[in-house]
Parts: structure tokens; C-alpha cells; sequence
């Protein structure tokens, strides 16, 4: 590999000085190219539309006051996606619907192997098979049934296109546990999707059987 | 020159790494030895790839109505 990039965008750094000079609305442009992908990081842990837009309007007001101690060491998305993530966690916390589960990150990625349930060969992408649209809601169903911490990993990697690094930063967990946690959101959507005998699309079962080696 | 044999557990264990090409290239040249003989991991190789190319293009979490223009107003305040 060669020299690395600067993280920070030239143009990106020019908002900055403005915004820290006053100028609000140089923040807007800042964040504007990133308006999707905050949301999509507030909801793969909210799985919800409303509680998202609102934490997703927390984090960019978070982002605007704290923007003079952002030292542009790494990317302004990657920084502002951090702060969405804990934003939502926090939110998490305080709403009582999810008093019992579980979002501190564990010390260590404990879980035994997974195992793919089917072996149905589909070597053709399904999506001729479907509308583009019923293609998308599908995938949004299988993901809303991942576990949480596979399922902020999927969507940062494969939906948002994060790099392994980027996404171990913004989650606050070690790149080793990305890559695991990624294989198993990769292999339980793989079974959430896979075409039933009848070879018919099935969104698949809510919960994923985790089977552990003998 | 012999090659280690990989079970399919440890394929199974690799195969994310394997679609992303983040794998060293010993490790790469045993799993493709042993997806040259073993069906079930072939289709767990395809259809996981399927599922990483259906996200790239088919997934958008769409803006609710409005989002944009409710946060530009809650910046301005």
C-alpha cells in the first residue's frame, strides 16, 4: 500500500473552519452528504423509523457542539457515525422495552461456531425472481431479525460500505470481532433468505438456531 | 507438496474472509482445494456472496418524509 490519504477531505476541512468560525449553515453541508447513512447506523439498533429520526437528530446536534474537539484524525463520516452509534445505544438504555437485553459490548466474541442450516444450492442471484421492491423489503425483514450486534456490523459493512476499520472504530470493538460478527450476519441472513424446497422466497424464521460443536 | 486438508467447519469459519479476499494466500489455496470437492461448502460460498451482492445493491433505508428538512430546522435553532 502506498501513502495513506489524508483522512480528512480537503473541502470537509474548509466547513469545518467555518462552522468553528460561526457559520452554521456550513454544518448542513457537512453533514448532508451523510443524512442516509446516520440513519441507517441509528436504526440497525433501533429497528425503528421514528426512534432513528429522532436519534439521528441527537447525534448531528451532538456532532455540530463537539465539532472543535473533532481532530480530523479520521474521517468526519466515520466521527459522526460513532457518535450516532452510542447515541442510539444510550437511547437504548433508557427505553424500557429493552430493559433486559443487552448492549454492553462482551469482553470477548464467546459464542461457538456457526453453522449454515441449509445447503440448497442457489448459485443465481434471486432477484429476477422479484420486484426490486418486495427484493428490498425482504432484506430489511432479514435484517430486522439479526441480533443487534450482528446486525449494526452487516449494515455497516455490506449496506454502508464502512471498511473493517472504520467499522471497528465507529462500534468501538476490535476488527477480529467485526469479521466474526460479520460471518455470522452473512451466514444467518444467507439461511433467513435461502428459497424454500418449492424453491419459493421465504423471509425466514425470526430466530436463528445457534448450533455449538459437539 | 502436500497440502493441509481444511474441514468445513473451518471453511465455514473462513468464508466471509475468503469473499472479502482478506485471507493469506496458503489458507486461500486450501479452501479453494477443498471447495473444489465439497458441494455443501460451494453452496455456502454462492449463496453467501449472493447475500453480500444483494445488500451492496438493494438495500437503502430510505429518508422518512421530511427528515432533512426537520433537522436543517432543528440546527437552525
Amino acid at each position: 500500500m502506498g501513502v495513506a490519504k489524508p483522512p480528512l477531505d480537503a473541502n470537509e476541512a474548509e466547513l469545518i473552519q467555518r462552522v468553528c468560525q460561526g457559520d452554521k449553515e456550513a454544518f448542513y453541508g457537512l453533514v448532508r452528504p451523510y443524512e442516509r447513512a446516520v440513519y441507517a447506523a441509528a436504526i440497525s439498533i433501533l429497528n425503528n423509523p421514528a426512534d432513528a429520526e429522532e436519534v439521528a437528530q441527537e447525534a448531528v446536534l451532538k456532532a455540530f457542539s463537539s465539532l472543535a474537539r473533532f481532530r480530523g484524525e479520521a474521517k468526519f463520516s466515520t466521527w459522526l457515525i460513532q457518535i450516532t452509534i452510542n447515541e442510539a445505544r444510550l437511547k437504548l438504555r433508557k427505553d424500557r422495552r429493552h430493559l433486559y437485553e443487552s448492549v454492553d459490548e462482551p469482553r470477548s466474541d464467546e459464542e461457538g461456531d456457526y453453522f449454515p442450516q441449509d445447503f440448497a444450492d442457489w448459485r443465481e442471484v434471486p432477484s429476477e425472481a422479484l420486484q426490486r421492491k418486495e427484493l428490498g423489503q425482504a432484506l430489511k425483514h432479514a435484517i430486522a431479525g439479526l441480533a443487534p450486534k450482528y446486525r449494526e456490523v452487516l449494515i455497516l459493512r455490506d449496506v454502508q460500505h464502512f471498511s473493517t476499520e472504520e467499522t471497528a472504530r465507529a462500534l468501538g470493538i476490535s476488527e477480529g470481532n467485526v469479521k466474526t460478527r460479520l460471518l455470522r450476519a452473512r451466514l444467518q441472513m444467507r439461511d433467513a433468505l435461502a428459497p424454500g424446497i418449492d424453491g419459493s422466497w421465504t423471509t425466514g424464521k425470526a430466530e436463528y438456531k445457534k448450533v455449538r460443536p459437539w | 507438496m502436500s497440502m493441509i486438508e481444511i474441514s468445513c467447519v473451518e471453511v465455514w469459519r473462513e468464508i466471509s474472509n475468503y469473499i472479502d479476499a482478506a485471507i493469506d494466500p496458503e489458507l486461500r489455496a486450501r479452501m479453494e482445494a477443498h471447495l473444489k470437492v465439497c458441494a455443501h461448502c460451494t453452496a455456502v460460498l454462492d449463496g453467501t456472496r449472493n447475500v453480500v451482492k444483494l445488500l451492496a445493491d438493494g438495500v437503502e433505508y430510505d429518508l422518512p418524509q421530511g427528515f432533512s428538512q426537520r433537522l436543517y430546522s432543528k440546527l437552525k435553532d
